[in-house]
């Protein structure tokens, strides 16, 4: 059974007397099975949570606990939590020059499996698993995101979540900039990955409902002012459609 | 000032066969103020006991002349005259040249490989070369350097009309090596040129390559990838004079730094003249630092004397890797050092893997390789 679990967790960005508190005591349990969605107003600390999971150089964590299965995530380095279960499906995934996308994924999927995968089977699995993304075979001969359209970028970080399979995804604005067709590819494959295993939790952070008609949250959480100030079920999700952040952004000032 | 007095291009523009007309550098001049002059080992300075022995080997495909000619030769010399007091030293002390002809229209079926290795960097040794492409004529030619030296030279290469011409000079001399070399393309009507310089070996390396355009339509690119080690000196000073119309020219050279004391040097010189209306040129330089205690000078240089260019530009940049692609790296499970790996070897295989000729692009990939794999403390 996978569990992440975050405990009153602090993060602060920037040094000394610069350094700026964005969380304020994040608690949140994500199970094996289940799918939240974090939902929120722009700059209330969504995207750190996410990026302090995964453990990004940037985001110093001043307090509090995140584990995985009962491990201490925050003493693991970045790799390490991604080879212990963790994947970040980023908001705007880098590009860099010169790394092909298929030596990527053999490299990445090697680290995670533990073993390099053979080659024949790898390069089939490649290519299904580009196909249900709708991925033009090409690109695995492209530098890793580099020219890719904001969809492909998405496209791709998905598939890499179907092929590196952790045991918790955490999917930061997965659907901001995606048109209605992308957005319902991006969607079948995150479904795929979490009913393919029932031992997988998926922990979807958004701005819009939009996403939500296509992956169906078990639990929905209001983000505002770097905690989560409003918890509920699929529901929650269609008041704020309608009304909006207003009152959690005016509550918390 | 005004438009009138403008002087004409400020860069390179002292040019001489005479070692006498260049004065002995004190490493204040422009042109040799990255240089360590001390570690030249008199080069500069015409104290260089001309003792040393550097072997040439030549191998060509028919079709192609190969000849080992003296200094009288009347066909040397004819593309180019020495822009410093090396190459002038060069020119003024070998003994005798290698002269590489593809005649007209030949395609050559092989690449011609020229392999210097040098015996011993107690003396100095001094060589000389010309390549000549007749018209449509194309080729690859390898220059490669090996061994211990101290060696100066000139390389000549005549790239006739429609001719196309390809050169990759791999610099991977032993750890005692000094070796300032001048490599001189003059370029016909529509004419191609491509250059690789790969630098890796050696104590100081100074090459200075440079591309002039005898009539329109010529295309030149220059690329280089250099990977400097603790105490080493690697400099390639570029000089692009477009002074015909409707040219083109590349430059991209990338270089990784490790180590203390491990120092690179670019410069890139390009001069449009009033004449060459319609050029299209753009360099780039990129460094990419691994470690504490290195340093890198890059001094792009871009003179514009006409108001009707195609496209001029220009970009330098130099830095440490970046933490955006090592985190993303990693968030995929890579390990720090394969990620590192991963960055460095994508950075300069860019350049890498436009080397047409697939042994030499190996030998370059395997050498990259290498250099990563040196753990901290045989460095």
């Amino acid at each position: 059974m996978a569990t992440l679990e975050i405990r009153d967790l602090h993060v602060s960005v920037g040094d000394g007397e610069d350094a700026k508190e964005i969380l304020r005591g994040v608690d949140l349990t994500v199970k094996a099975g289940e799918t939240h969605a974090i939902m929120g107003p722009n700059g209330s600390g969504k995207s750190t949570l996410a990026y302090a999971i995964a453990g990004h150089p940037k985001y110093t964590v001043t307090s509090g606990t995140v584990t995985l299965d009962g491990e201490d995530v925050l003493e693991m380095s970045v790799d390490e939590r991604a080879r212990a279960g963790l994947f970040l499906a980023m908001q705007y995934p880098v590009e860099v020059p010169g790394v092909s996308v298929s030596n990527f994924l053999r490299s990445a999927v090697t680290a995670v499996r533990g073993e390099a995968p053979k080659l024949r089977e790898f390069a089939k699995e490649t290519k299904a698993a580009m196909d249900a993304l709708s991925i033009d075979p090409a690109f695995a001969q492209r530098s890793l995101n580099e020219g890719f359209s904001g969809g492909e970028k998405k496209r791709h970080e998905i598939l890499q979540l179907e092929m590196l399979k952790p045991k918790v995804a955490v999917l930061d604005e997965t659907d901001s900039g995606l048109d209605v067709d992308a957005l319902k590819v991006v969607s079948e494959g995150i479904n795929r990955f979490h009913d393919g295993d029932p031992e997988t939790g998926v922990l979807l952070i958004t701005h819009y409902t939009r996403i939500l008609r296509y992956i169906k949250p078990d639990f929905v959480h209001v983000f505002a002012h770097g905690r989560i100030v409003e918890q509920g079920g699929p529901e929650l999700a269609d008041v704020l459609e309608n009304e909006g952040y207003e009152k959690y952004v005016k509550a918390g000032a | 000032m005004g438009l009138d007095t403008r002087p004409l291009s400020t860069l390179h523009e002292k040019g001489s066969y005479e070692v006498a007309d260049f004065e002995v550098p004190t490493g204040r001049e422009e042109e040799w103020r990255f240089t360590p002059l001390r570690r030249l080992k008199g080069l500069h300075n015409g104290t260089a006991d001309a003792s040393g022995k550097v072997i040439t080997e030549i191998e060509a495909p028919a079709g192609i002349r190969v000849e080992t000619v003296g200094r009288d030769d009347e066909r040397l010399g004819k593309a180019f005259v020495p822009a410093d007091r090396v190459s002038a030293q060069a020119w003024a002390s070998f003994a005798e040249a290698t002269v590489v002809t593809v005649p007209k229209e030949v395609e050559a079926s092989a690449p011609v490989v020229i392999r210097r290795h040098g015996e011993d960097a107690s003396g100095a040794a001094y060589g000389h070369t010309t390549v000549v492409l007749e018209p449509f004529a194309k080729a690859t030619v390898v220059l490669t350097h090996r061994g211990s030296a101290v060696f100066a030279d000139n390389v000549e290469f005549v790239v006739g009309d429609s001719a196309s011409l390809s050169v990759i000079s791999l610099q991977d001399w032993a750890d005692d090596a000094v070796h300032v070399s001048q490599q001189h393309a003059r370029l016909g009507r529509d004419a191609r040129f491509v250059s690789h310089n790969i630098s890796i070996g050696g104590d100081v390396v100074r090459v200075s390559p440079s591309v002039a355009y005898a009539q329109p339509g010529g295309d030149a690119e220059l690329y280089g990838v250099y990977f400097v080690d603790g105490g080493q000196h690697l400099e390639h000073r570029l000089l692009v004079d477009h002074t015909v119309p409707s040219c083109r020219s590349r430059v991209d050279y990338r270089g990784a730094l490790q180590d203390q004391d491990a120092h690179a040097v670019w410069i890139g010189d390009v001069i449009i003249r009033a004449e060459a209306e319609g050029t299209d040129t753009y360099e780039l330089n990129r460094n990419l630092v691994l470690t504490d205690g290195t340093r890198v000078d890059s001094v792009p240089n871009l003179e514009i004397l006409t108001g009707e260019v195609a496209g001029a530009g220009h970009a330098s940049a130099s830095g440490r890797l970046d933490d955006e692609h090592l985190f993303y790296l990693q968030a995929r499970g890579i390990p720090f050092d394969e990620a590192r790996r991963m960055v460095v070897r994508g950075f300069l295989g860019q350049l890498v893997e436009r080397i047409e000729v697939a042994e030499v692009r190996e030998k370059v990939a395997a050498a990259i390789e290498a250099e990563l794999d040196r753990p901290e403390r045989d460095r």
